[in-house]
């Protein structure tokens, strides 16, 4: 496609010259490459050292290491801090290394693909420099467009001579997002041409129908209007960093404050006691009491760094990371037709999965399949379609031009059509004329419809299979090959669609001569001129409409006339008048279309669905079970979307009213949005309640949160992205957010990409809630990175969604595993791993803390260094691994949706969970202290030997410590695997086998100095009162945490309390969740929903649209993808067919 | 309908680990656990309570403290540090048998053992025995590596230099005259103290490796000289020396001295007046201690503890008490059906 590749920084034009690379590249444009790697071999280690003392944790350990290096205030030998710190390092860079091994591969396959960028078209095989494109990647559309070239550079064809010499000089616009807006020029020859949007084609649409095309590059790489719509890439952090963040810094203060105690301590100890103890511990010269307090703050420092755990951030990452490739591994979230596994592209957001409050989800193929089938069809009062038993297709065999893909299950009306009935060959004869579809025939019999929606595709396929098949077209004739017979048609007339007239017609003279007219639309405008002897008929078919609607089917209703020949005469005059008036053209049109479709005999109604993806209804219940609020943000026309709503079940009949909020102007705008809430809070304030608050680092952070309204009864409001454009505006978006917030379903359509991040923006900032985005196609990218979590829908085939993902998978209906079950597993481990991680931690530290009083505050530990550096990295890392990888509570979360409020509330994991913590903590170090000391106050062995010596003491303590907390790592979990067995067990295990190994004689004998505590383990575990006191510890300080929550249980039970007691007590879990699709009882119908825009009439008649003669010749660029294909078929699957099965085994 | 194949080379595996469906135990906190099991750890608590009181009461234990602070005290007199080779005596009397085999140690307070750059003065090298650290102790001992004239102390540091050094001599009172109550001073420290961790030098005479160092400046005699009435008692290996070089983690604590196991004395020590001779040489006084010698016997348990057991007793109770709280709670509330 491309002739040169050029590119731009920050610029008030872009000036650039075809074929004249140094020119173009004076201005240093950007390049179509793609980076986003950071490092290469040789930056590695230094870059990632550098990148990883830059964080806190690690910078912090780094200055402890340096405080060990000083003598007077190393408390504790090199090694405890080296070791974790290394291990902790290399495995980060290990990690780091990976995912830039990852990015490096991934840059590459993506600027190895075929260049992508914002074209200005040049010429193409189509006739008068037609391109036909599908834009769906950019704004979800999936009908054709059309962009022309300038006739000039069209003279160029394809001749690589005359492009190479192509010497053109664009000027125009700055890079920018307005995908619906080019303004520049070119100069060519000394003559200027104005270039608009109609001559650029946009990275990320596709080609349809067109064999090749050139084009200029303006734009490349970070400068196109896709990657400028595509919304900045921040790092997504998630809401436990943050607090993490926030709890780190706050133990740096209480670590402070503890150091500060202990330093003061030592002060006095050593101006009441020091000093004149100095006959027996020397002084160092100049080291009075105060410096000595000041040496003790850093020796403490030192000593106390527990409370700041390293480990903690890589366990953390280990753990999401974890979490992340059961994301990888669940087969239930695996979509066998397309063969794709569900993939966790950030490690690092798992447990906010578990946290989600609002979903912003697209329309187009995410939770519908962008397919149309034409299910059901109402012709002459009898109804077609419905499904009796598990019959299969019906067979089509019989035509040989019927679509092999093409599936519709009532065998009764492929009789009808073959015994010859008249109303239902006039049904299909009207599906075959009465449309805008292109043919393409590219072998004969190998019948392509290249439609402008879905819909009309399906139809015209209708109409093909029952053997009205809709061969060719001319601007003045329609070619029908009906029940195998040709039939040329002379098409007189395209009364085309609007949205307004919301129906189109065709008039057309039968090689018979006769002149019928053809209409098809919305059954409401229909109705209204139908001719008054079909009103039975009305009566009839408007009752299988009502069940089509009723069954969330898009409906059309169809009609015929005919016409008198004189009458048409005269018509055809008056149109060839209107149609040339120079002013009010429009209106005069639409009254002599009005004047003609009139009178019309109804033929019958035609169903097509819009296939949802399977299970999305029941997904939606589900998650809207979870309390979780599910807006749509489409790009899609308000009927499409409307219906969509209602046939996934998020807009129901049964609500109290659905608002529909689409005016023209920002006061009207605001007067329907206040309108919508006072009606469903009349007696609510008009003022929103916002609680204002800081919080982040520093509290420099200030966020404003908007209270949820409770609102009597369900509403809903639809939105357009005009309104919307209205309502985000800074004094209005208040207005919006409370009447959307107190919606149960929010549809917003017709919306860019950038206001559909605008929306997640806007809901982030004012509720503080955790959001997700959902979407398939370059036009979600924006609001997939606004998002707290952003999903891609894969599979298909746009990746640029995925691309720019979190977590994708094949089919929106896996949406409910990842957040019930994934999200809300990783959530609840995460914060029994956070609380339990800070208890352990500030257990072990808290004890040094009271040592402190009977060492003359002079940091002496009270335990084995040994201990202290493989206690967190050894003895209590996999159990605590293990709880955080396979602890779950209720496995069939699926049927408890309610289970998944505690994550939204962050009820598991807050700074009020972390102060109890702490508490715990506090309890448990008194205990683990003081009953060690006043159980071996004095005591001897029993052979009247020493025991209360600082080794045994240490032993002791250290024993104690580490079954205490094991203990309680068994009562938090809830979930023992043999794994958790083998590590609980096999931790203290090895605990014993360490600490008799380093204290044996051999160990002594070869690193005299490493190992003091030679004959500590056997002199002390071989006395009854070190495990009776054992014993105690351990039970004083795990039995008050048992009585704690069997009352809590029973006292103020938790929905997880309730339902796990529930689980175990039926053993026989409830019945599956009835499987509802309610049939809608209502009138409610959609209109004429298959058309996005004025239709291409104008196109049709004029001929433009038409190649008559194509420009044969061969390919100079091979396009593999055969365009036509791809929006045809028609695929027909059963709603079981893959679906979820009810209960988790 | 598509008829092809599916390819599915990227269909995750099946197990029960990467579908997170392991075999699992799911404990629940029901009442019929947590009830029944709080009263039988009641009452197992109650009953090893009642045990360990019993034998703690059975315990015999006498202190005496011999600082002199009192000024009746006899060791008052000794109390000013200037004052050397001081003895005193202390005497007192048993109503009934005191039941061997006794034990006998002193004890210390407000003395800080547990000092980190007390615990860390001194030099494992040189105390296993590394003539090469006799030559230069490590830093850490100092002010107690090198003495005035720069030669190495050996044992160096606070620790060994502040070795406790009062000696006692027990008799009994028979009929006016005193009868020395023979002190057995062998293995009173651990084996693996006394075995592995401190060896002397393997150089015969043992004096000749201290050859070019002095002694600690608090001691009286070099290393090498400790127990003149046994040579193998000598050196880094001496008994005593090893009891004082096992740091207590407390401020407060005892160390075992001798032991009555000989002679008369094997069964204990009969009813009957005593007299302890002190040789007072250790100073306490300036930091506020205290020093005492303990009668002490032992049981299963060790040394006389009350805590332990009374501890026992109380979490015991506590345990049964807490059984009937929940059993009222659990009857009174249930668990709600709703839902």
């Amino acid at each position: 496609y491309i002739i040169d590749v050029v590119f731009p920084p920050t610029e008030e034009e872009r000036h650039l010259r075809a074929n004249d690379r140094e020119f173009n590249l004076s201005y240093e444009y950007a390049d179509n490459a793609i980076k986003t790697s950071k490092y290469n071999i040789f930056t590695f280690l230094p870059l990632n050292l550098f990148e990883q003392f830059q964080r806190l944790a690690n910078a912090y350990f780094l200055f402890l290491l340096c405080l060990q290096l000083i003598p007077e205030i190393s408390s504790l030998s090199w090694f405890t801090t080296v070791v974790p710190l290394v291990l902790v390092l290399s495995m980060t860079m290990a990690k780091d290394g990976s995912d830039d091994i990852n990015r490096h591969r991934c840059d590459r396959q993506v600027n190895n693909r075929k260049v992508e960028a914002d074209l200005l078209l040049l010429s193409s095989s189509e006739p008068l420099n037609l391109v036909y494109i599908e834009t769906a990647e950019l704004d979800g559309e999936t009908n054709l467009k059309v962009k022309q070239a300038l006739t000039v550079t069209g003279e160029l064809e394809d001749c690589i001579e005359k492009l190479a010499n192509f010497n053109g000089e664009v000027r125009c616009e700055p890079p920018n997002n307005r995908l619906d807006k080019f303004t520049g020029t070119l100069t060519l020859k000394e003559e200027m041409y104005s270039l608009d949007n109609e001559k650029v084609l946009l990275r990320g649409c596709t080609l349809r129908n067109t064999q090749w095309c050139f084009g200029l590059v303006v734009f490349g790489g970070p400068d196109t209007k896709l990657m400028q719509n595509c919304g900045k890439t921040t790092l997504k952090r998630t809401s436990i960093d943050r607090l993490m963040n926030v709890l780190v810094l706050s133990i740096f203060g209480f670590l402070a404050v503890m150091c500060l105690i202990l330093a003061v301590g030592n002060g006095i100890w050593e101006y009441q006691e020091g000093s004149k103890f100095a006959a027996f511990l020397p002084k160092q010269e100049g080291v009075n009491a105060p410096f000595s307090a000041f040496l003790t703050f850093w020796s403490y420092v030192i000593i106390l760094n527990t409370v700041v755990p390293i480990s903690l951030y890589v366990s953390v990452e280990i753990i999401r990371l974890g979490n992340s490739f059961y994301i990888d591994w669940d087969r239930k979230m695996y979509y066998p037709k397309s063969d794709t596994p569900a993939e966790a592209r950030t490690t690092t957001l798992n447990e906010e999965l578990g946290q989600i409050k609002y979903i912003f989800s697209d329309k187009t193929g995410t939770l519908t399949q962008n397919i149309m089938t034409f299910n059901k069809c109402s012709i002459n009062g009898k109804s077609y379609g419905e499904v009796r038993g598990g019959k299969g297709c019906v067979d089509f065999s019989w035509n040989n031009l019927a679509d092999p893909k093409f599936c519709f299950h009532d065998h009764s009306l492929v009789e009808v059509v073959r015994e010859g009935n008249p109303e239902v060959q006039a049904f299909f004869r009207l599906l075959a004329l009465c449309h805008t579809v292109m043919p393409e025939e590219k072998k004969e019999g190998e019948l392509y419809y290249q439609a402008q929606s879905p819909d009309e595709g399906a139809l015209v396929t209708a109409a093909r299979n029952f053997g009205f098949v809709f061969r060719s077209r001319t601007p003045e004739s329609i070619t029908v090959v009906e029940m195998g017979e040709l039939v040329t048609y002379e098409l007189l007339a395209v009364l085309d669609f609007n949205n307004v007239r919301k129906r189109m017609s065709v008039i057309v003279r039968s090689p018979e001569g006769k002149l019928t007219l053809y209409c098809k639309g919305a059954d409401t405008i229909i109705f209204e001129r139908l001719n008054p002897s079909c009103s039975k008929l009305k009566e009839v078919t408007t009752e299988h409409l009502n069940e089509y609607a009723g069954d969330g089917l898009r409906t059309l209703a169809l009609a015929y006339k005919d016409i008198d020949p004189k009458y048409m005469e005269e018509w055809k005059l008056r149109h060839h008048e209107a149609s040339t008036a120079m002013d009010e053209r429009e209106e005069k049109l639409d009254a002599l279309y009005e004047e003609i479709e009139k009178g019309l005999l109804l033929l019958g109604s035609t169903a097509v669905e819009d296939k949802l993806q399977d299970g999305v209804p029941q997904t939606i219940e589900q998650l809207s079970k979870a309390d979780i609020k599910i807006w749509v943000l489409t790009g899609d026309k308000q009927e499409t979307a409307e219906n969509i709503g209602y046939s996934c079940n998020m807009l129901r009949e049964e609500m109290t009213e659905v608002f529909i909020v689409s005016a023209n102007t920002a006061e009207e705008v605001r007067k329907e949005l206040q309108t919508a809430r006072r009606k469903m809070r009349p007696d609510g304030p008009e003022e929103p309640t916002v609680t204002k608050s800081r919080s982040g680092l520093f509290c420099l952070l200030k966020t404003e949160t908007v209270a949820d309204e409770p609102v009597d009864g369900e509403y809903a409001m639809v939105i357009n992205g005009h309104s919307l454009a209205f309502a985000l505006e800074k004094d209005m978006e208040m207005e919006l957010l409370r009447t959307a917030c107190m919606c149960q379903t929010v549809i917003c359509c017709r919306v860019t990409p950038l206001q559909k991040a605008q929306v997640v923006e806007l809901v982030k900032k004012y509720k503080q809630a955790i959001t997700l985005a959902i979407g398939d196609g370059a036009n979600d990218v924006s609001m997939i990175k606004a998002a707290h979590i952003g999903v891609g829908i894969s599979g298909q085939e746009g990746m640029q969604a995925v691309l720019s993902s979190d977590f994708s998978f094949a089919q929106f209906r896996y949406l409910q595993r990842l957040l019930l079950v994934h999200g809300r597993w990783s959530y609840l481990r995460m914060c029994k791993f956070l609380r339990y991680f800070f208890y352990k931690n500030f257990t072990f530290t808290f004890v040094h803390f009271w040592y402190g009083f009977f060492c003359g505050f002079s940091a002496q530990t009270v335990y084995d260094e040994w201990f202290i550096t493989l206690y967190n990295l050894v003895y209590t890392a996999l159990p605590v691994l293990a709880l955080s990888l396979f602890d779950q509570v209720i496995r069939s979360l699926m049927l408890y949706p309610k289970l998944y409020a505690p994550g939204q509330l962050n009820q598991y994991f807050s700074k009020r969970a972390f102060v109890y913590t702490v508490l715990h903590s506090g309890y448990s170090s008194l205990v683990l202290f003081f009953i060690p000391w006043a159980a071996m106050y004095d005591t001897v062995r029993d052979d009247g030997k020493d025991i209360v010596d600082y080794q045994s003491f240490a032993l002791l303590a250290q024993t104690c410590l580490l079954i205490a907390v094991s203990i309680q790592l068994g009562l938090d979990t809830h979930y023992w695997t043999s794994v958790n067995q083998f590590f609980l067990w096999g931790s203290l295990c090895v605990y014993f086998a360490v600490i008799f190994t380093m204290y044996s004689n051999g160990m002594f004998l070869i690193f005299t100095s490493s190992f003091p505590f030679i004959g500590t383990a056997r002199n002390s575990l071989n006395q009854p009162n070190v495990w009776l006191t054992m014993l105690l510890t351990s039970i004083l300080c795990v039995l008050p945490v048992v009585a704690y929550r069997f009352l809590r249980i029973l006292l103020w039970p938790t929905v997880n309390d309730k339902v796990r007691y529930k689980v175990r007590q039926d053993k026989v879990l409830p019945p599956a969740p009835r499987r509802v699709q309610a049939r809608r009882a209502s009138t409610r119908r959609s209109g004429y929903a298959f058309s996005h825009a004025q239709g291409y009439g104008d196109l049709v008649t004029s001929g433009r649209f038409l190649r008559w003669t194509p420009k044969s010749r061969p390919a100079l660029f091979s396009q593999t993808d055969s365009p036509l294909a791809q929006t045809q078929h028609q695929f027909y699957r059963t709603i079981n067919e893959g679906g979820e099965p009810p209960l988790s085994p | 309908m598509m008829k092809e194949e599916l390819e599915t080379t990227n269909r995750p595996d099946n197990t029960a680990f990467t579908q997170q469906r392991l075999p699992a135990w799911q404990p629940m906190l029901s009442a019929g656990i947590v009830i029944p099991g709080f009263v039988l750890i009641g009452l197992a608590f109650i009953g090893i309570g009642v045990g360990l009181f019993i034998t703690s009461q059975n315990i015999t234990v006498l202190e005496k403290d011999y600082t002199g602070v009192e000024t009746t005290s006899d060791c008052y007199k000794c109390s000013n540090p200037s004052d050397k080779n001081c003895t005193c005596k202390l005497e007192f009397s048993l109503s009934n048998l005191f039941e061997g085999p006794v034990f006998f140690y002193y004890g210390l307070s407000n003395y800080f053992q547990s000092q980190r750059s007390y615990g860390a003065s001194k030099d494992e090298y040189q105390l296993s025995g590394d003539l090469d650290y006799f030559k230069t102790p490590v830093s850490a001992c100092s002010p107690y590596q090198y003495d005035a004239n720069q030669k190495p102390i050996v044992p160096c540091g606070s620790l060994a230099n502040s070795m406790f050094n009062d000696t006692f001599k027990l008799y009994q009172i028979v009929n006016g005259t005193k009868k020395l109550v023979p002190f057995d001073g062998k293995g009173i420290a651990w084996w693996t103290d006394y075995n592995i961790k401190y060896r002397n030098p393997s150089v015969t005479p043992l004096k000749n490796a201290f050859n070019g160092t002095v002694k600690p400046s608090f001691w009286s005699k070099p290393a090498y000289e400790l127990d003149t009435s046994d040579p193998s008692n000598n050196g880094f290996v001496n008994q005593d020396f090893l009891v004082w070089m096992r740091r207590a983690a407390l401020p407060d604590f005892r160390k075992l001295y001798r032991r009555i196991t000989e002679g008369d004395y094997a069964s204990g020590l009969p009813a009957g007046n005593y007299s302890l001779e002190i040789a007072y040489n250790y100073p306490v006084l300036s930091f506020g201690g205290r020093k005492k010698v303990v009668f002490s016997n032992v049981s299963w348990m060790g040394g006389k503890n009350q805590f332990l057991g009374i501890a026992y007793l109380v979490v015991g109770s506590l345990c049964v008490v807490m059984s009937m709280v929940m059993l009222i709670v659990y009857a009174k509330f249930k668990f709600p059906e709703d839902d």
